[in-house]
């Protein structure tokens, strides 16, 4: 089983969150006490970002962070197969939803991945654009830490969704292919991608 | 092996399978249900389309392990709701079948569809109805159908 | 099968048939039409087998009719019961319909076997259907008329009941007894069209309701006490053996029963594993380790078949037809000619139910369940496989998931596998089933063809010489149709719809190639048609282009004089389409068709826009001449359906490709037929009225749409496209 006690790790994620924002607070830019410490921060912060950017960018990632009606699939990120479309709330359509084949949990005994509610992020949350073209870097940055467009996440919100949202927790185990091979892995571990978000936070979500 | 319990049709069935089998093949050998059908085994053509806690869902790629208690309906058992019986009855009334064997689930995600959207457009029904494969070609009567079945239902 | 080769053989047969009645034991009236029809004369006798029912009147009114096809969609079990039951004046409501297993009587009366295919269900067994009703009406008639020792001539029949004089009555079950034992009359009249009750009407399926609530079992639904499930892992290039076989995994699986080899139809050797589910089945295949040893097969390879299919189209092959003199084109001008090259590719059938068939052998009998569009030949060819005879093979025919030919093939190959397992697992009732991924990779493909064409056109911008050369595997050589379909070295089922075309072309040259390729080719809804009908209604719009004529008007001018139902289709279409299109919407286009095949001429114009780099298909209108339309509402129905199956040939992923040996793909995501979003939106389907006999409706619809929508295509993008399927436009 994937995913261990919810009430657990909910209570131990708040005390890493509690933690984290009294180490971000003691070393924000605003707060840096010399220039050379401010600078390696945002360096620093920007190196995370790439970490992340890679991550995000990764097929197990923006397959669902489409700028069109119809989600991506396979490391090749063609369009979903079977005509499924976006739908009200990016969950499909009635007779073709996301839940129609995506279950809560990955089937490999026939080779559907899957993961609690599974669905489309919203379109404000598109990081390819509308030829299916990955967005830059600095455009995914930016859109990444705009509120009104990222269901009104702060620096701590975001790194909580990297930590605990099921669907992003699914793509560093993402189950069995139809043919028995093992779906490619982002370029970082969890707990990798976990720790540059952190870095990057703390930095301030620097952008390029 | 394991031994699952699930709610079919309103009745409780309990089965002893590989916790990988689809829940296709435990309706189709387990509980000897063939209305529901196999045609491709990759949820490409929805032929093995049931509800599943009210939602559409195609049962050759969900295993047996991930139902939990959720319940299930299959063509055997639509017949019973208002919605389910209407799609039935317009179906016959509009002719629509020809070989027959993509039709159950076909009128399982027509019945999906007239349960959200009460009038459906030609393009609600293009995108509900759009994963359904009809080797035949049916699709000018299925949409007719279903345009029928929502005025009876109105 | 060809039209033209069916008309041959129809003149070619003296007939000599006599109805046999008896009483069955429940009581009730079993009316049997024992027909002995000598073959084709080249073919062999058919071999005579005890007659069986087409008609059981049951004591409480049913009444039960026997269907000499496999209905597999195309509504046979309504439109022959309805010829019988017009004829018999039977109660339409209490009439049932039944598949006929594989018996001599059911065999198609002018092919000889019992079968399904060439469109050919209707027009063969319009005669004979309507003849049985009529017989047994007589019959009833006589009965009535005997008990009531009154002349049969006072009395009359409607809806499953005798009207005698002084108004009495009597049920057709109630005379059942009496009416066994009457002679059968040697010629009764059949109604007059103006008297028929139900054929020409509308009438509704009879399968539609169980269809619609899962209760119709389909063969793959069958379920017999002690059954097994068999699964073949088939060699991945055709012919090809294993080297060795490690099936420790797979035994090892609780519920397998046995893993063993038989020999495949290819001379090459499959390995089957039997289980005792589908699921179970399914694993054990899937960690087999097999060896294979390819270095006796030939590996098929899509981009070297090009090649070489390009290289032959440009020389002259086994000779078709020719008339006139073609080396006038030598001469001709590039503002004068078309050169056109046209590539199909392999097309897989995909049904929706995966081929399957139950079996059990007892030694010195088999009883067997298919969905067989040819029962009487897969009757022989299990016997054969068991050391039976076929009397010695019962073989019901279930309903089938769908068809579209391939159920029907001359070497029984699937049959045969069957019958091997069940020899290997003797008194065990086994299903044989080959999954999706078997069916898309196993062969019996619509072959792959290339058409060279060279046409010099005259000062009058019409065709004056025309040199045609396909090239593509044939599908009959080496099967028994061979002999007939097979002349000068050309297979007829692929030039037919180039051939015999319809347009007046004064220099005209058709020759074939027939490579040899190790992948099996079969017959796919409406056959040489499905490619040769593209290049000429290409073609022909071309040419209209060139003219400046629109090509409604140019097909008129082009067409030959005689061609009447043509001319007649062509008439209709236009009708019942000038509303829409000569009131296009922005971006969209209309584009038109027509052709003959299989006896039925048909005309289409549709509506096109482009939605997401693909045809956009809004609106068909088709018109139709099948001769006298028995039940108007199946016409309809399948030409509705047929032109969205036929949109498969446009479907981006519409293609078998092969590299290494075999298919590059194995199931819908790699092979993908029309969804409904790739379909017709709308079809209005129009029938020329017309007491003539009826020609059939399986395949006609299939050959006009593709073309008509390049056709139209061509006015939205200004390309020509010759090389199916579309990629893109």
């Amino acid at each position: 089983m994937v995913y261990s006690d919810r009430a657990i790790r909910g209570s131990s994620a708040v005390l890493v969150l509690i933690a984290g924002l009294a180490w971000s607070s003691t070393f924000s830019p605003a707060q840096s006490t010399s220039q050379k410490g401010a600078s390696t921060t945002r360096e620093a912060g920007l190196a995370a970002w790439e970490q992340v950017y890679s991550v995000l960018t990764y097929p197990r990632c923006i397959n669902c962070h489409t700028a069109t009606n119809y989600p991506q699939q396979g490391d090749d990120r063609h369009r979903h197969l079977f005509n499924v479309v976006r739908g009200p709330g990016g969950k499909g359509v009635s007779g073709l939803n996301c839940a129609t084949c995506h279950q809560s949990a990955n089937a490999d005994s026939t080779g559907v991945p899957g993961a609690y509610n599974w669905h489309l992020a919203p379109l404000s949350m598109k990081w390819q654009d509308t030829n299916d073209n990955i967005l830059s870097s600095p455009e995914v940055c930016r859109s990444l830490t705009d509120r009104s467009k990222n269901g009104s996440l702060d620096g701590p919100g975001i790194l909580r969704h990297h930590e605990q949202e099921p669907l992003v927790l699914w793509a560093f185990q993402p189950g069995r292919r139809r043919d028995a091979t093992e779906r490619s892995l982002p370029p970082l571990t969890h707990e990798q991608f976990v720790a540059a978000t952190r870095t990057w936070v703390k930095a301030g979500m620097p952008c390029p | 092996m394991q031994t699952y319990k699930l709610m079919v049709n309103g009745q409780t069935r309990e089965v002893t399978v590989d916790s990988g089998t689809p829940l296709l093949w435990v309706l189709r050998e387990e509980l000897k249900m063939t209305g529901t059908k196999y045609g491709c085994g990759i949820s490409a053509c929805g032929a093995c389309t049931v509800h599943l806690a009210g939602v559409a869902t195609r049962s050759c790629v969900v295993p047996v392990s991930l139902i939990g208690d959720r319940s299930i309906v299959t063509i055997e058992g639509i017949g019973q709701d208002r919605v389910g019986r209407a799609v039935q009855d317009a179906w016959v009334t509009e002719d629509v079948v020809q070989c027959g064997y993509c039709q159950s689930g076909q009128i399982m995600s027509a019945v999906a569809l007239l349960k959200s959207r009460r009038n459906p457009t030609d393009a609600d029904i293009e995108e509900s109805m759009g994963g359904n494969i009809c080797r035949c070609g049916t699709y000018v009567r299925i949409r007719k159908a279903i345009k029928a079945a929502a005025q009876q239902l109105a | 099968m060809s039209a033209s080769t069916m008309l041959r053989l129809e003149s070619g047969l003296s007939r000599r048939g006599f109805l046999r009645v008896s009483a069955t034991a429940a009581g009730g009236l079993i009316v049997s039409l024992y027909l002995d029809f000598p073959l084709l004369a080249q073919a062999p006798q058919a071999k005579m087998y005890p007659p069986d029912s087409f008609v059981h009147i049951q004591q409480d009114g049913k009444i039960v009719i026997q269907v000499n096809r496999l209905e597999f969609g195309q509504g046979v079990q309504t439109s022959l019961p309805m010829l019988l039951a017009d004829e018999m004046d039977a109660d339409w409501q209490h009439v049932v319909a039944e598949l006929a297993p594989a018996a001599d009587v059911y065999k198609d009366p002018v092919f000889g076997i019992q079968m399904v295919g060439g469109s050919g269900s209707i027009a063969h067994s319009f005669q004979q259907y309507r003849e049985l009703g009529a017989k047994t009406r007589a019959i009833l008639l006589a009965a009535a008329a005997q008990e009531w020792k009154v002349p049969a001539t006072q009395c009359r029949t409607e809806a499953s009941v005798v009207y005698g004089p002084g108004g009495r009555s009597a049920k057709y079950a109630d005379l059942a007894d009496t009416a066994a034992h009457v002679p059968v009359p040697e010629n009764v009249p059949l109604k007059n069209a103006s008297d028929f009750k139900l054929i020409g009407k509308d009438t509704r399926r009879l399968d539609s309701r169980p269809k619609c609530d899962g209760s119709l079992k389909f063969g793959l639904d069958l379920d017999l006490p002690g059954m097994k499930v068999a699964l073949v892992a088939h060699p991945p290039i055709f012919g090809a053996s294993p080297k060795s076989v490690d099936d420790k995994a797979a035994r090892s699986i609780p519920g397998v029963m046995d893993v063993f080899e038989i020999p495949t139809i290819s001379r090459g050797t499959a390995v089957v594993v039997v289980a005792d589910k589908f699921w179970t089945a399914k694993q054990a295949r899937d960690c087999l380790a097999i060896d294979w040893d390819f270095t006796r097969v030939e590996p098929a390879d899509t981009a070297q078949l090009w090649a070489k299919y390009k290289e032959l189209a440009d020389t002259p092959g086994n000779v078709a037809v020719s008339r006139g003199d073609l080396s006038m084109l030598d001469g001709v001008s590039a503002a004068n000619r078309i050169d056109a090259e046209y590539e199909f590719p392999y097309l897989a059938h995909t049904p929706m139910e995966p081929l399957n068939t139950t079996i059990r052998f007892d030694g010195d009998h088999a009883e067997v369940w298919a969905g067989s569009q040819f029962q009487t030949i897969d009757q022989i060819a299990i016997a054969d496989t068991l050391g039976l005879k076929p009397e010695q093979v019962t073989f019901h025919t279930e309903m089938a998931g769908g068809g579209f030919g391939r159920r029907a093939t001359p070497d029984s190959h699937v049959q045969r596998e069957a019958a091997a397992i069940a020899k290997h697992c003797k008194s065990i009732p086994v299903k044989l089933i080959w999954a999706r991924e078997d069916d898309v990779q196993g062969g019996y493909y619509r072959p792959m063809h290339a058409h060279r064409i060279e046409i010099g056109i005259g000062a009058d911008g019409m065709p004056l010489a025309w040199r045609h050369v396909i090239v593509g595997q044939s599908i009959v050589a080496g099967t028994p149709f061979a002999s007939f379909l097979i002349k000068n070295g050309v297979d007829e089922t692929a030039v037919e719809g180039v051939a015999d075309n319809p347009y007046e072309i004064p220099n005209f040259s058709v020759s074939a190639h027939h490579p040899t390729v190790n992948v099996p080719v079969l017959w796919w809804r409406s056959v040489g048609h499905t490619h040769t009908a593209f290049v000429m209604e290409t073609l022909v719009d071309e040419l209209a282009t060139r003219a400046g004529t629109d090509p409604i008007a140019y097909r008129r001018k082009l067409l030959k004089p005689d061609a009447k139902k043509l001319r007649g289709v062509i008439d209709l279409m236009e009708e019942k389409s000038a509303a829409w299109r000569n009131h296009l919407a922005e971006g969209h286009a209309a584009g038109v068709a027509c052709h003959e095949s299989f006896g039925t001429s048909v005309a289409c114009a549709v509506d096109v826009s482009i939605e997401n780099k693909r045809p956009k298909i809004h609106c068909v209108t088709v018109a139709v001449d099948c001769g006298t339309a028995v039940n108007p509402l199946t016409v309809e129905s399948q030409f509705q359906a047929g032109v969205s199956f036929g949109v498969s040939q446009l479907m981006a992923k519409g293609a078998i490709t092969f590299k290494d040996g075999h298919a590059e793909q194995n199931n819908f995501d790699g092979y993908t037929p029309p969804y409904m979003v790739d379909a017709p939106v709308a079809v209005d389907v129009h029938i020329v009225p017309s007491t003539e006999k009826p020609s059939g409706c399986g395949e006609p619809p299939v050959p006009v749409i593709s073309p008509a929508v390049v056709n139209a295509l061509f006015r939205l993008t200004g390309k020509r496209y010759r090389t199916l399927p579309l990629l893109s436009l």
